[in-house]
């Protein structure tokens, strides 16, 4: 039974470090950014370049996939989604146009491929990324067996969402981002340089997509289109659990991630991952702003 | 415009180009020489898509071969010409350029497909028109047409030697069956079933995952509580990835309970890091490891060819090379580049492959290949640890109790009786 909890929770770990970011952009800028997967994408050929090149360990990566994550959703804000805001539907498609462009880029090795120049670790095949042989053993406790990497994931995800909890409530910051949050023209008016704070807040949250990546690239593949199923996860949580509230982020991946493993477990996990869609289908329309939602003006 | 206008307009078009430019002229003419000059042939696979990346590999094995056939004077003293379609790693789009190569371009003959689900598609065209389709990975069997060329290996020359040898020498019993949802790991599984009751073990369950799934966590420990001692994996694609990462995450060691798997090729073994699979086992009539000099020569020539030093041989890219040359031994025996001839010329037709000797059944148009166990090592390579002495028959309907004295695929086609 314990096995079982921890692989819900292990899921639900997952699903929370994908969709921490995503409770960012989309609840406090109203930004519906397909890109995401893309950008965990990106965080995770980081850590497969950097392990490469600068014979980088997948943990000294995710700093670094942190920074490029964050620099490239930066751009992203500044050449397209600046130009968008409050014009929900016309962001989708942008930014799935970006999501395309990534993966592309990825696929073509930024194009060098048309000249006959290989990059390794770019390009339309599957890489992988080592992981450090401490987080590799798994150790027998009482009959519960621990994994270290899963364990790790769950860490990081809590080291992250404490993070940014503390960046939203403690934070000037932070305090700045919430009032964007409910209200932008307000927050103009009370002198906040609401441009600057969005375009940080943007580039916040593609970090974190970065470090998702990092952490996916450890037990998954790392190809160009990864990303692409993992957005349909994040928007899950992020719309069972209320547009932009955090504490309604983890609540919906933990109860999503536990009922998920608790089911594949007893059934299998085709029938799992039906269960869980019918679960959020059943939570919108008991409560269409999701489990937790402030009013908004 | 209407069309007449719309074809005498570009004609008139064309004619001015031709006049204006005379080296153009010349080009098309050279070009129109060549196709009368040349025995064409279509090259089908995936170039773009999610099953590009195996596919490409197919395509080069593919092309090489007749680089390599043309080097040597081509077939009935002509070059042959391949005409490069990309499937698009979609079964539709398969069947639409399956029948521009064969309506249009009028080839005698197509190389390609890596999926069960783009050969079904593009299995009407070949069927209706009476032209011929080389199809170069192994599959699940149950089919027999008369205008495929099946070189990739059917379950029985997976698995006959597989299980007995699972049951004898690595003296385990008990089978947790595995795979991925659809039609090739289930029809695997039922021949598994039939092969561990006769060699008397015993399978403890038979679960299946989405293709593509990557979260293994549930499943892998279903495997450990389930008290089998071997796990039996027809996982496909990058699932196999997933699978091997979380197997080793959740602390199972292959000493102790061994994947034997019958897909894990050396692809999937480059994608997930070779320290993740040292120690199990796969089953395939060929590995890169193959130690023999024709073998070597070819992941030599392979690797030049595709200008990359790292790149990996495997069965179905082994099948698309060898499969050329057994097309144009059967082009030359025939005489003529027409589909009825080379059908008729393919059965029997050998080779030495870099697999071993390969032979055309001419019963089932399906191919005699040498069964092999291979351990994985931590340098992405097998182990040849088992192989049969010689290549075996082909049988495509194995699972419901096809054997060699009693086809149910003949030369008069399947017997619907025997099912």
């Amino acid at each position: 039974m314990a096995d079982t909890i921890f692989i819900g929770l292990s899921l639900a770990s997952i699903l929370l470090l994908v969709a921490l970011g995503l409770t960012i952009t989309y609840g406090a800028m109203g930004v519906i950014n397909m890109a995401h997967g893309e950008l965990v994408m990106i965080g995770a050929y980081t850590a497969v370049m950097a392990a490469i090149y600068l014979k980088l360990n997948m943990i000294l990566a995710i700093p670094l996939a942190f920074l490029v994550a964050a620099g490239l959703g930066l751009l992203i804000e500044r050449l397209v989604i600046r130009h968008l805001y409050g014009r929900i539907l016309d962001t989708l498609l942008a930014t799935w146009g970006i999501s395309l462009l990534l993966q592309q880029a990825i696929r073509l090795e930024f194009g060098l491929s048309f000249i006959n120049i290989h990059v390794e670790g770019l390009g339309s095949g599957l890489q992988n990324l080592s992981v450090p042989e401490f987080l590799n053993q798994a150790y027998d406790l009482g009959g519960f067996t621990v994994q270290p990497y899963r364990s790790f994931i769950i860490v990081v995800t809590i080291a992250l969402a404490a993070l940014t909890w503390f960046l939203m409530y403690k934070t000037r910051i932070g305090i700045q981002v919430r009032a964007i949050m409910r209200n932008p023209q307000m927050a103009a008016a009370f002198g906040i340089d609401v441009r600057q704070v969005s375009a940080l807040t943007f580039a916040y949250g593609s970090g974190l997509a970065g470090v998702a990546g990092v952490m996916l690239a450890g037990f998954k593949t790392v190809s160009p289109d990864m990303g692409s199923s993992l957005v349909v996860d994040g928007f899950l949580v992020v719309v069972m659990g209320g547009v932009g509230s955090l504490l309604g982020s983890a609540a919906a991946a933990g109860l999503l991630g536990e009922i998920n493993g608790i089911i594949a477990m007893v059934t299998n996990d085709i029938f799992a991952r039906a269960v869980v869609f019918a679960l959020v289908i059943a939570v919108i329309m008991w409560r269409p702003n999701g489990l937790f939602s402030f009013k908004g003006r | 415009m209407r069309r007449r206008d719309f074809i005498r307009n570009s004609a008139a078009a064309a004619a001015g180009l031709s006049l204006s430019m005379p080296s153009i002229l010349t080009k098309t003419g050279l070009s129109a020489l060549a196709a009368e000059d040349a025995v064409q042939a279509g090259v089908l696979f995936s170039l773009t898509g999610g099953l590009s990346i195996i596919e490409k590999s197919l395509a080069d094995a593919t092309l090489m071969a007749i680089e390599e056939i043309n080097a040597n004077g081509g077939v009935l003293g002509k070059p042959i010409k391949p005409i490069l379609e990309d499937g698009a790693s979609d079964p539709k789009t398969y069947n639409e350029k399956a029948s521009k190569l064969v309506i249009r371009d009028k080839v005698p003959t197509v190389f390609g497909s890596y999926t069960s689900a783009s050969r079904k598609a593009v299995l009407p065209v070949f069927e209706k028109r009476n032209n011929l389709y080389f199809y170069p990975t192994y599959y699940e069997g149950y089919e027999c047409s008369k205008n495929v060329v099946y070189t990739g290996a059917v379950p029985n020359q997976q698995l006959s030697n597989y299980i007995p040898w699972i049951i004898n020498t690595l003296g385990k019993k008990k089978f947790f069956i595995v795979g991925s949802n659809y039609i090739y790991p289930k029809e695997m599984a039922k021949v598994c079933k039939i092969l561990i009751e006769q060699n008397g073990g015993e399978w403890v369950a038979d679960e299946y995952l989405e293709l593509g799934h990557s979260e293994w966590g549930a499943m892998v420990k279903k495997i450990k509580d389930s008290g089998c001692d071997v796990v039996l994996s027809n996982v496909v694609g990058d699932s196999v990835v997933a699978f091997y990462r979380e197997y080793k995450n959740q602390g199972l060691s292959y000493d102790k309970l061994p994947i034997c798997a019958t897909v894990t090729s050396e692809i999937e073994i480059a994608a997930m890091g070779a320290e993740y699979a040292v120690g199990s086992f796969t089953s395939f009539p060929y590995f890169q490891a193959i130690d023999t000099d024709i073998n070597k020569a070819f992941v030599e020539r392979y690797r030049k060819y595709v200008n990359d030093p790292k790149a990996v041989t495997h069965h179905a890219l082994e099948s698309s090379y060898f499969q050329v040359y057994l097309w144009a031994q059967a082009v030359e025996k025939a005489g003529e580049a027409t589909p009825q001839a080379i059908v008729e010329a393919v059965k029997g037709q050998e080779f030495d492959a870099p697999n071993g000797h390969v032979t055309i059944a001419p019963e089932n148009l399906h191919t005699w290949l040498t069964p092999r166990i291979a351990q994985w090592g931590a340098d992405g390579q097998g182990t040849i640890i088992d192989e049969y002495p010689e290549p075996i028959f082909p049988l495509p309907y194995v699972a419901y109790g096809e054997t060699q004295d009693n086809l149910f695929c003949a030369e008069a086609g399947l017997d619907t009786s025997k099912l």
